[in-house]
């Protein structure tokens, strides 16, 4: 069996700043394990700041202080390269950008500069990675607009004058337009209207299909991780909590967070007001001891309280972080 | 027949960009109408295209753009009218926004406390710090927050969802008569999601204050608004009463929309674009 394309192993990032004398560390990424296979669309989702962007943004080396990188490692085995993310230069970070990984962050405008017309962006980053004339290249750029609903003229526009769903999808457009390994995506499709997401959402698929890359997709539209990711990850208070083939967590749910999750999704038509969860996030600058989520779980008992679940197998592929997840009942 | 509270009269907005881009004129907003009476206070969806004009509509409603064409008036008072800073701090005394995206909407840097006191003075005009210090917390209590929670916090030491609460407590600081919540719970998770709806419901239902609700959320838009608004291209091709629209959509377009809401559900042929 060949290796997987990424290996996350024991990973934790913390943000630590010291203010007025007193050190402050909020722990948004605790002992993460993850493995993602060539050719695998790997959906995480997760409560409102349980640390998902820190995640991908520490996979994707994009670490800025206060965060910081306390332990654990991530690598890539790309087709002919393997890159330790932490120990990588500037330079061979560089040069793997866009091309083989490409990162859509949260919150479009970040990688789009407001004074510059978009067309500026795609002869940044794509141009010497597609390594055609200018003219083909921009037919290239044009033609993938297309795919996304997008009429080539947006290439013109400074992105103020697009709507929020517009620069979503040139920033999906960036990052696919040179045909990557690997694809991480931070809620790239939540600000477009649901007949353009459907398009969006084939589109990446289908370049995914077609090149056999990866994708890491973050989304808290559960529909979405339903209807697009081979496998799902959830996260709460900076731990990975479940894991397994989509399928598998939905209809049976491993973990209680996970349960609540999955039983709270709205569905058109239902005019009963969905509950949501009882209690508070954790304080990640001073999470509960034990299982972070037992000051809000219907089945928290001693050992919850005092100790941290081990992630463990509980069906072929399934694992979950969860002393009681025999008593978790599917939906 | 009641006196109306907004009155959006044939608005038209229609932007042309200069240098490179003359040739690219976008009708944003064509000829949308809208009314909101007074003492009748209600929830209006208005979803759709992604670029169909909602912000634009939204924008020109909070007077933050004008209209190329038509009228919008607040309480009879047409909004080309409201100039200078008094007349502009009492419009936004009575309608107040909520942006889509909480991280953006807070400075880092800033104590997210000192928003709610800066609104407190400015906008319902207190002075003395117990009173400022009271609408603050009146207004967090009334978004399931308080102020001891809140006290001397820097916006990422609160939740996504939590510092959504504070901006729609802070909306609600100097009492405004009306909400204007552009994409309000795009980046919250299904749960807290429907915690903020339901609390939008809560108070329009307790405080009389009528919110118009941009979302690309069809479920919440049915369990939460009384009307719908289903804009493409810059016009309203739909509207209605919120459940009879979604129920049996009668435009091409609302029925387009509707086909298209993915199911929470995984398909049973595998995933639905591995078909
Ligand atoms: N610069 C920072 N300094 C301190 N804490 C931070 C910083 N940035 C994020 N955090 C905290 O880290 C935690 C995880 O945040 P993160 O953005 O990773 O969450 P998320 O799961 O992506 O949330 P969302 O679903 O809202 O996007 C949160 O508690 C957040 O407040
Ligand atoms: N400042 C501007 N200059 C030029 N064009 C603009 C400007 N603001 C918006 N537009 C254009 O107006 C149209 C409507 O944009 P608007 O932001 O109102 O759409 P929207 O319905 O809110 O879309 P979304 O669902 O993607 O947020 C788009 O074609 C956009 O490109
Ligand atoms: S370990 Fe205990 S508290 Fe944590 S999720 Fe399982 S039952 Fe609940
Ligand atoms: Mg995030
Ligand atoms: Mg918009």
């Amino acid at each position: 069996m060949s290796a997987p394309v990424l290996e996350v192993s024991g990973l934790r990032a913390y943000y630590r700043t010291s203010a007025f004398g007193t050190r402050r560390e909020v722990r948004a990424v605790d002992d993460v394990d993850l493995r993602i296979e060539a050719g695998e669309i790997y959906g995480l989702a997760g409560e409102s700041s349980c640390g998902k962007t820190t995640l991908i943004k520490t996979i994707a080396n994009a670490i800025q202080p206060p965060l910081e990188v306390l332990a654990g490692s991530v690598v890539f085995n790309f087709r002919d390269q393997r890159i330790d993310m932490h120990g990588a230069s500037r330079e061979e970070l560089r040069d793997i950008r866009w091309k083989r990984l490409s990162y859509i962050m949260q919150g479009s405008m970040n990688v789009l500069n407001p004074v510059r017309r978009v067309r500026h962006a795609f002869v940044d980053f794509a141009f010497r990675h597609i390594g055609r004339s200018k003219a083909e290249f921009l037919d290239i750029v044009r033609a993938h607009l297309r795919r996304l609903h997008l009429e080539p003229d947006v290439l013109d526009a400074y992105p103020h004058q697009l709507s929020g769903g517009m620069r979503q999808r040139v920033t999906i457009a960036l990052a696919t337009v040179c045909r990557p390994e690997f694809i991480i995506a931070d809620e790239p499709t939540t600000a477009l209207d649901v007949v353009v997401q459907k398009g969006v959402l084939a589109m990446i698929h289908s370049v995914q299909r077609e090149m056999g890359s990866s994708v890491i997709f973050v989304t808290h539209d559960m529909a979405v991780h339903a209807n697009l990711t081979d496998r799902l990850g959830i996260m709460y208070g900076g731990r990975l909590v479940e894991e397994g083939r989509t399928a598998d967590v939905f209809r049976r749910p491993r973990h209680p967070y996970t349960a609540h999750l999955i039983a709270s999704l709205p569905r058109l038509g239902d005019a009963a007001p969905k509950e949501g969860l009882t209690g508070a996030p954790p304080n990640l600058a001073d999470p509960p001891p034990g299982c972070r989520f037992h000051p809000r779980c219907p089945l928290a008992s001693d050992i919850c309280r005092r100790e941290v679940p081990p992630m463990t197998e509980r069906a072929p592929g399934h694992r979950a972080a969860c002393f009681h997840s025999d008593q978790v009942s599917p939906p | 027949m009641s006196a109306p509270l907004l009155e959006v009269d044939r608005v038209t907005r229609v932007y042309s960009s200069g240098g490179l881009l003359t040739r690219r004129r976008v009708v944003a907003v064509d000829g949308v109408d809208l009314r909101l009476d007074e003492g009748r206070p209600e929830i209006v969806t208005v979803i759709g295209e992604s670029g169909s004009g909602k912000t634009t509509l939204a924008r020109m409603i909070l007077n933050m753009v004008s209209p190329s064409a038509g009228a919008i008036r607040f309480r009879g008072t047409d909004l080309s009218a409201v100039r200078g800073t008094a007349a502009r701090l009492a419009f936004m005394r009575q309608v107040q926004p909520i942006f889509q995206n909480p991280f953006e909407a807070f400075n880092p840097m800033k104590r997210v406390d000192r928003y709610l006191f800066a609104t407190a003075r400015h906008m319902a005009g207190l002075a003395a710090p117990a009173d400022i210090e009271a609408a603050a917390d009146r207004a967090l209590r009334d978004v399931g927050l308080s102020l001891a929670e809140v006290r001397r916090r820097y916006p990422h030491e609160l939740s996504g969802g939590q510092l959504q609460r504070v901006a729609i407590a802070r909306a609600l600081v100097s009492r405004p008569a009306l909400l204007v919540a552009d994409e309000p719970v795009s980046m919250i998770d299904a749960s807290l999601r429907a915690s903020i709806v339901n609390l939008l419901r809560g108070l329009c239902v307790r405080t009389g204050v009528s919110i118009i609700y941009i979302t690309h959320d069809l479920a919440t838009a049915y369990s939460v608004s009384d009307r719908i608004l289903i804009m493409r291209l810059g016009k309203v091709v739909e509207s209605g009463p919120a459940r009879t629209v979604l129920d049996d959509p009668q435009h091409e377009y609302s029925r387009l929309l509707k086909s298209s809401v993915l199911s929470p559900e995984v398909p049973s042929n595998g995933a639905f674009f591995h078909a």
